[in-house]
């Protein structure tokens, strides 16, 4: 039985969490996600979860104490975003390289300088390498939906990895939007009882976590990180469909938008693919065969599976919100991995837009897919990288 | 006194310090900030050092003082400002440097940086503005609220056995060898203004006399997130807060005593 309501995506994040009720939540706040750890708080101080909430002085200390608390046995959950994010970075690979999973929502904005508080997705993109599964959301239903399965994904017993569940600031994290929640009971039993992996203090089995490791043996080390990492996918699809029995809300690695039969496709994360799959519908009533593919899971990234996609199209045009300086977006440079081994394979370009939270507009979204369909058309490309929706 | 047409002109009493600009302040009504940002440009004008000078900004609800200050004007990370002023005051040893932190700033993410930059006895100044929470961030705890100051993320009051007791910075500061000036002042009433504008000038003086490092914290009221009316929130600095941050000079050079 759903219970619908119209909330932000912070307080879905933080309903979620309720149900939830993590042993362990560290957590400074910091602009947009703020509102998500100040609602848990309440949660904690009105006795709805037994959460033990640290108020810590720093994120670098908040991932720390949940690298702490996850490797003593709990069940343990944060939340940040953009400059606190950036300040967590050392502690990212610290809680990867302990296999410790512990899942943390980051509500996407923009790194200084200059100082930005808005959307963006520099931030986790900045973690991409940090060995976190990442895991990304269009609307709060689907930042609710994802943090639920994140955990499933993080604590299974052949994966063990911390997870991020990623949502566009203020543009998800503060916009009021329909959501079906779930009742507690089912996401509990979702979610079941937490299992501890190698926790400290277990006197028979005495443990000690991030040792040094020089040249015998850290190269080994990192390949299992990356061998586990090949793992997840698999994961990810069988709680996605265990989610669907509880939801009826169909999951995959990534989403499929008429793309079947497209010429011409736009690859986007999150809230802007909401808007672009209108302008694809547009397109598609006046005829032309467009679609568009929003990835879910972008650590590990399902190079295969998104080549299959794609394969067909003539043009794609990858929209990213965050830039390499000087290289391609990320998304961009994944898809283009992808396609590369394909004999045959659609032309792409790269869009960077909404730095800074600056507005994806359905036109920019119609003038992008207005050039694909010209590639598609000419095969001439006129531009492999640009900034759309810049002001001049 | 005559103009040069030979009208009469009025005695110019009180002009509006040079050390602010025009800006209006976008701070709430009754926030204690734009005193403390008046007093620090009161000093700097009237010590004649404003055209040296470098003020380097925090994250926090002062964020914009590069706004206000009418000096150059540096934006820190969060709680990165005192590491900032080192780089700047070692560049220009001639100039003066000041920091204006809150107490997320200074006495959470960047307790390090100001430890340290204290300890090395770095010769710049710090304006440590106390409001006894995250203002900015809207009213969550800080390490300087009160026990049982209610916030956001302690709506039943700060208790002792999850969230510690209050960090009194001045009185920590004071252990290190290297700051060499510590006061602790407040701006509720006027009498209370004209004592916290002599500690910054005194703050500054230690600046220029190459003494070492020296702070002023400054208590501070936020109606907002204590959800306080004005002229209460001025009351609650003087009955709640002054118990636990008595107010003095912790630390003065013999030279300029
Ligand atoms: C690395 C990082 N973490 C968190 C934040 C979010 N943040 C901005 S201001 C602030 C607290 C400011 O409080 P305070 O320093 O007391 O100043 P006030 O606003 O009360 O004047 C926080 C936590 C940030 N900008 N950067
Ligand atoms: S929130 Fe508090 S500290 Fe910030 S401007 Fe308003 S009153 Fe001042």
């Amino acid at each position: 039985m759903a219970r619908v309501a119209a909330v932000t995506g912070n307080e879905a994040v933080a309903e979620a969490l309720r149900q939830i009720n993590p042993d362990v939540c560290a957590a400074y706040p910091i602009t947009p996600q703020t509102e998500l750890m100040q609602r848990f708080a309440a949660f904690v101080s009105n006795g709805k979860v037994d959460t033990e909430l640290i108020l810590v002085e720093s994120e670098h200390s908040a991932m720390s104490a949940c690298i702490g608390a996850a490797a003593a046995g709990g069940r343990v959950a944060t939340a940040t975003c953009g400059p606190g994010l950036a300040l967590m970075w050392e502690m990212l690979y610290v809680a990867s390289g302990m296999r410790l999973p512990i899942v943390m929502a980051v509500v996407n904005r923009s790194l200084s300088a200059p100082l930005n508080i808005h959307g963006d997705h520099s931030d986790a993109m900045g973690a991409r390498d940090s060995g976190w599964i990442q895991l990304w959301s269009e609307n709060a239903q689907e930042a609710y939906d994802n943090t639920i399965q994140a955990f499933r994904i993080a604590e299974n017993m052949n994966i063990r990895l911390p997870a991020m569940v990623c949502m566009d600031g203020f543009i998800i994290s503060h916009s009021i939007g329909r959501i079906e929640y779930l009742e507690d009971e089912p996401v509990r039993s979702f979610v079941g009882e937490y299992q501890p992996l190698n926790p400290l203090l277990d006197l028979d089995n005495p443990k000690s976590y991030g040792p040094l490791i020089l040249t015998d043996q850290y190269h080994e080390y990192k390949r299992a990180q990356h061998e586990v990492m090949t793992r997840v996918k698999d994961v990810v699809l069988a709680v996605a469909a265990e989610f669907e029995k509880v939801s009826g809300r169909r999951y995959g690695l990534f989403e499929s938008y008429r793309l079947d039969d497209a010429e011409i496709g736009l690859v986007i994360l999150n809230s802007a693919a909401g808007t672009a799959k209108d302008v694809v519908d547009s397109f598609r009533e006046r005829g032309i065969r467009a679609g568009l593919l929003k990835p879910r899971l972008f650590r590990p990234f399902p190079y295969e599976e998104v080549a299959q996609a794609l394969k067909g199209l003539k043009a794609v045009a990858v929209l990213d919100r965050a830039d390499s300086f000087g290289g391609y977006g990320p998304v961009f440079m994944e898809v283009c991995s992808a396609l590369y081994p394909l004999a045959e394979r659609p032309v792409v370009i790269n869009k960077i837009y909404g730095l800074g939270g600056r507005d994806f507009l359905p036109q920019h979204a119609e003038e992008v897919l207005a050039e694909l369909e010209e590639i598609a058309r000419t095969g001439k490309v006129r531009v492999a990288k640009e900034y759309i929706g810049v002001r001049e | 006194m005559k103009d040069e047409g030979g009208r009469r002109k009025a005695a110019v009493s009180w002009r509006r310090t040079r050390g602010l600009t025009d800006t209006p302040f976008h701070y709430c009504p009754g926030c204690s900030h734009g005193v403390i940002h008046r007093l620090v440009a009161e000093v700097l004008d009237e010590l004649g050092v404003l055209e040296k000078t470098v003020g380097i900004c925090p994250v926090g609800c002062a964020v914009f003082a590069y706004n206000y200050f009418n000096c150059d004007m540096i934006e820190a990370a969060h709680g990165r400002a005192p590491a900032v002023a080192t780089g700047v005051k070692r560049v220009l040893p001639d100039r003066v440097v000041f920091t204006y932190q809150g107490d997320g700033d200074l006495a959470a993410i960047g307790t390090a940086e100001i430890v340290h930059a204290a300890a090395r006895s770095e010769r710049f100044t710090t304006i440590f503005v106390n409001n006894a929470v995250y203002g900015m961030t809207g009213g969550q705890m800080a390490p300087t609220t009160l026990l049982g100051q209610k916030t956001t993320t302690t709506p039943a009051g700060r208790e002792v056995s999850v969230a510690g007791f209050p960090l009194k910075v001045a009185e920590l500061m004071a252990t290190l060898d290297g700051a060499v000036y510590v006061a602790r002042v407040s701006v509720h009433s006027p009498k209370h203004i004209l004592q916290a504008k002599r500690a910054i000038r005194e703050a500054f003086k230690v600046q220029l006399d190459g003494l070492g490092f020296a702070l002023v914290e400054v208590l501070s009221a936020c109606p907002t997130n204590w959800g306080l009316a004005p002229p209460d929130a001025l009351r609650w600095v003087e009955e709640k807060m002054i118990p636990v941050y008595p107010l003095g000079k912790f630390k003065v050079p013999e030279e300029i005593s």
